[in-house]
């Protein structure tokens, strides 16, 4: 006969042993003080102390300066203008895609999802060696072509810059809009159609007030992405003077080559930045609240779809012509340039070579680049993803005291922009408190788990929700002690959505280039990093060789990733 | 002394106290079927005894154990406790097959692969699950998870079971065999079963001993089935365990009388002399408590019979009320059915008296 109680002397006193959820409780406090609230900390106390005493001076020396407020106004102005463009692209798209008669949605509505994966500051490369002002390739032909005097366009410019960043920037509204149109009860628009509106009213009354969380959602992500972004501005910004606020740090860093007083200064305008981020997100929330609406059901229905008549096949050439311009047109670019002997000649078979490419695979500093991000990428997915479950798990299941501040501790990165991240990390980790990691990988790998622990977080949380308490319990009563419950229930349970929060970090972070441009040294550079510095010493072709063997990695691994998911699915 | 003892508990969550100073105990080998209305905190009751709701004060013992006192700072962790228990929501693991959920108690026993097999084998034949070895829970219907939650609980403990409201999501039929599987199991193996309900049905099909709640989270009576239905102790109980008439009594010149809103009846019975505290009362009646009298003066019209199979469920019209009469289809055959329409004469076998509710207008 089973009997657990075998052992009469098995009482414990309560109080004598630490438990589980208390160990677990600390680790996830400590770890985000360290991750993320000393690197913050760091920057508010370099921007305001000066010799230990409190002082606006450095903000205010920052606002006076015209080179600061023009930063400000660039990166408010193509924020806004970024997050306007993208929202309409990504609701028009996500409705045609979404609920038209369009031929091909299946295939058109993955086909979407590229500019996704597509890094931004490969695609700002590409349309450099396109529109730039000077030598971009068409701008070249259409000169000689037309004889023009001067070149007719101009990439290199804040609209440049805002139309690269949409390019890759509108998936965020489209994909949220195409999923909420999926779930959306149909009904809702035949009875207005059966009332007798006419399909435009349709769309404007019902159908649009109906997304609209979805939208602001994805408008929100647009705009919190397009304030922090460095690359897009950085390749197309510098050679003409525009700069934006994370750009503006960048160039101060470089710039005071590492002294202290100029990552005073980059702590000052990363207040800057936080202060421009915080109030674009107050004033969106006042623009887009609205009350929530109850209309959208959970479960999956068939829509009835919007016939499009004539308009059907100039709006299908219309979808196909955007793919082409925004994924298609730099792809080929960037392989292209990578195949070509030198920069500047024509993109002909005869001027192309494949030395490009032996020569990045045979340096060993592309090599090495290649190396830290797989090593960086792999590790902060790895970190995070545990992480983010442990502080999931905190914030869900035990709800110790505190479990608000544990739970805005650790979005608080999403919404901080990488550059200043990276400027908290300096602070803190380059010795300042005792521990200096600066040039190692490792102080990377610390930016990137605050980076990206919060996209674990998401999943993990989200996962956790749907495991009942009671399924816990129920192998506690059965004699499973709280880590054997962990390890047996609760883990299996959540173990789908920790790996896809493994390649939601995963992913990214190879082709990061935001933190890493102002965190790495002499050994420690990243693939982003690579390919940023052999275009900035005019190495182009290498640097487009590069950015395809980016390219080619991040799409094989996506392809991997879904034949995964598609498996556990199937299951 | 009793097997299982809960002394003086008390539970609250935040402002809410669900439980205080509540006491109970449960002799070995029986069945105790704890009954009362949803939300009066069985649940919580049985959690404090699993060790996974910690009670704000009082002890719990089980076989002279001690697994919880606020006093002497005992709480023996949940699994130390080995109860076996059927959650109400079954919480049946979703990624691990029938077998493996059933036999998971016994791995944490670490005993031997073979020996677990042929007691997975046994169990799920005895819930009629044997098929379904190799299934998932996804793939079974919400019944069929609660058998194998009660598989499990079997594994868990040969001691003590808990089962919390564990056959409500079953067909009346299977129902009935989960009962009769349950009590034979409670003969073989001489496990000591508590048995959560809301159903006193359940309740008196199963229990050697009920104890009844009130909504307050307070024990109001205890005692065998049969206690309970003849001699509930207070108008909550007798309402809570069945169908009921009330029937308002009237003191007139010293005299009990029927109050049927039109006319008064003299009551024929003996009013006990507690209920003479001036108060209002009322005679109270279970359905199969009337019966058909000719010679009876009160008088009363049938206005509705329906066949029910084993009896005869009557809508009666009784002065400004209507009542319940229930006629087993034996008497039926004795005394013949009253035909909708006619007039009857009523005779009322064991009156319980109350002390009359205050009725809203
Ligand atoms: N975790 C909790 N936090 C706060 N209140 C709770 C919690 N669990 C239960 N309660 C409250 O305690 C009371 C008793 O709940 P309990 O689950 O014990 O009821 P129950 O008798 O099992 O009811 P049912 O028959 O519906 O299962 C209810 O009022 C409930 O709202
Ligand atoms: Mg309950």
């Amino acid at each position: 006969m089973i009997n657990l109680r075998r052992n009469k002397d098995l009482a414990a006193v309560e109080g004598r042993r630490i438990g589980l959820d208390n160990v677990m409780t600390a680790l996830a406090f400590v770890l985000l003080l360290v991750i993320v609230v000393i690197p913050i900390s760091m920057i508010i106390y370099n921007a305001f102390f000066h010799e230990g005493k409190f002082t606006f001076n450095l903000i205010v020396e920052q606002l006076t300066r015209s080179t600061t407020l023009s930063s400000m106004w660039n990166t408010i102005k193509i924020g806004g203008l970024v997050t306007l463009f993208g929202t309409i692209m990504g609701v028009f798209y996500a409705w045609l895609l979404g609920r038209s008669n369009i031929p091909g949605k299946k295939l058109m509505r993955s086909l979407f999802t590229i500019p996704y994966m597509f890094p931004p500051f490969l695609g700002a490369m590409a349309w450099d060696l396109l529109l730039n002002g000077r030598s971009g390739y068409l701008n070249r032909w259409m000169m000689q072509t037309f004889n023009l005097s001067s070149a007719p366009l101009n990439i290199n410019t804040i609209w440049g810059i805002v139309f690269v960043e949409v390019s890759y920037y509108f998936p965020f509204v489209f994909m949220q809009v195409v999923s909420a149109l999926e779930r959306m009860d149909p009904t809702l628009e035949e009875s207005a159609r059966i009332a007798g509106a006419k399909q435009g009213t349709v769309i404007r009354t019902i159908t649009l007030p109906l997304v609209v969380p979805a939208i602001s959602a994805g408008a929100l992500l647009i705009l919190i992405s397009s304030l922090a972004h460095f690359g897009v501005p950085a390749i197309l910004g510098f050679s003409q003077g525009i700069f934006t606020l994370p750009t503006r740090i960048f160039a101060v860093i470089s710039r005071s080559g590492g002294s202290f007083e100029g990552i005073r200064q980059a702590a000052a305008l990363s207040i800057l930045l936080v202060v421009v981020v915080a109030l674009a997100l107050l004033l969106q929330r006042k623009v887009l609240s609205s009350g929530g609406y109850d209309i959208i059901k959970g479960k999956s229905m068939r829509p009835t779809l919007i016939n499009l008549r004539g308009a059907r096949i100039p709006l299908f050439i219309l979808a196909l012509v955007t793919l082409a311009v925004i994924v298609m047109v730099p792809l080929i670019m960037i392989f292209l340039v990578g195949l070509v002997r030198a920069y500047g000649l024509p993109l002909i078979p005869a001027n192309f070579t494949l030395a490009n490419y032996t020569r990045i695979l045979t340096t060993s500093g592309t090599l090495d680049s290649i190396k830290n991000s797989l090593i960086l990428a792999i590790s902060a997915g790895i970190i995070s993803m545990t992480l983010g479950t442990l502080i999931a798990y905190v914030v869900q299941k035990i709800k110790p005291r505190g479990t608000g501040v544990l739970e805005i501790l650790s979005v608080l990165p999403y919404s901080i922009p990488g550059t200043v991240l990276a400027i908290g990390v300096i602070l803190a980790w380059s010795g300042s408190l005792g521990i200096n990691l600066y040039n190692t990988l490792w102080i990377i790998l610390v930016a990137y788990i605050a980076r990206y622990l919060s996209f674990s977080m998401k999943t993990s949380s989200a996962a956790l929700l749907q495991v009942h308490p009671s399924l816990e319990e129920a192998a506690r009563t059965c004699g499973a002690t709280h880590t054997e419950s962990l390890k047996d229930i609760t883990l299996p349970l959540i173990r789908p959505a920790m790996i896809s929060g493994f390649f939601l970090i995963f992913l990214p972070a190879m082709r990061e280039v935001t933190t890493s441009v102002l965190l790495y040294g002499p050994y420690t550079r990243t693939l982003g990093v690579q390919i940023y510095s052999l275009r900035d010493a005019g190495m182009m072709p290498q640097a487009a060789a590069l950015g395809s063997v980016a390219i080619v990695l991040i799409i094989v691994i996506n392809a991997i990733v879904n034949a995964i998911t598609a498996d556990r699915k199937g299951v | 002394m009793a097997y299982v003892r809960f002394e003086n508990i008390s539970v609250s969550y935040g402002d809410n106290q669900v439980l205080k100073n509540f006491s109970l105990s449960l002799e070995k080998n029986e069945i105790m079927c704890l009954v009362g209305p949803s939300g009066c905190g069985k649940t919580t009751l049985v959690r404090c005894l699993l060790g996974l709701t910690r009670p704000d004060e009082g002890e719990i013992y089980v076989d002279d154990k001690c697994l919880f006192s606020s006093k002497r700072r005992i709480n023996v962790p949940a699994e130390r406790r080995g109860i076996g228990i059927v959650f109400q929501d079954y919480a049946v693991w979703p990624h691990l097959t029938v077998k493996d959920n059933v036999a998971y108690p016994m791995r944490k026993q670490r005993m031997k692969k073979n020996e677990i097999d042929r007691r997975v084998k046994d169990v799920l034949k005895q819930v009629s699950m044997s098929e379904y070895i190799n299934h998932l829970p996804g793939q079974l219907s919400g019944g069929q998870q609660q058998r194998v939650a009660i598989a499990r609980a079997l594994m868990s403990s040969d001691d003590l079971i808990v089962l919390d409201e564990p056959i409500t999501n079953l067909d009346a039929k299977l129902r009935d065999q989960m009962l009769n599987e349950i009590r034979d199991i409670q003969r073989n193996i001489g496990t000591t079963i508590f048995y959560i309900t809301h159903d006193q049905k359940a309740a008196l099909h199963l229990g050697d001993q009920l104890a009844i709640m009130n909504g307050r989270g307070e024990l109001v009576q205890i005692g065998s089935d049969e206690d309970i239905i003849l001699r509930p102790k207070s108008r909550f109980i007798f309402e809570f365990i069945g169908v009921t008439n009330f029937i308002p009594l009237k003191l007139v010149n010293s005299e009990y009388k029927l109050d049927l809103g039109r006319e008064m009846i003299p009551w024929p019975e003996q009013v006990p002399d507690t209920m003479a505290h001036g108060k209002p009362i009322e005679m109270g009646t279970r359905p199969n408590d009337i019966t058909f009298d000719d010679a009876s003066p009160i008088k009363a019209k049938v206005k509705r019979a329906v066949f029910l199979g084993s009896e005869y469920d009557y809508f009666i019209e009784l002065g400004n009320m209507e009542i319940r009469l229930q006629q087993s289809t034996l008497d039926a055959a004795l005394v013949g059915v009253a035909k909708e329409g006619s007039e009857v004469g009523l005779r009322f076998l064991n009156p319980h008296y109350y002390e009359a509710k205050r009725r809203e207008a």
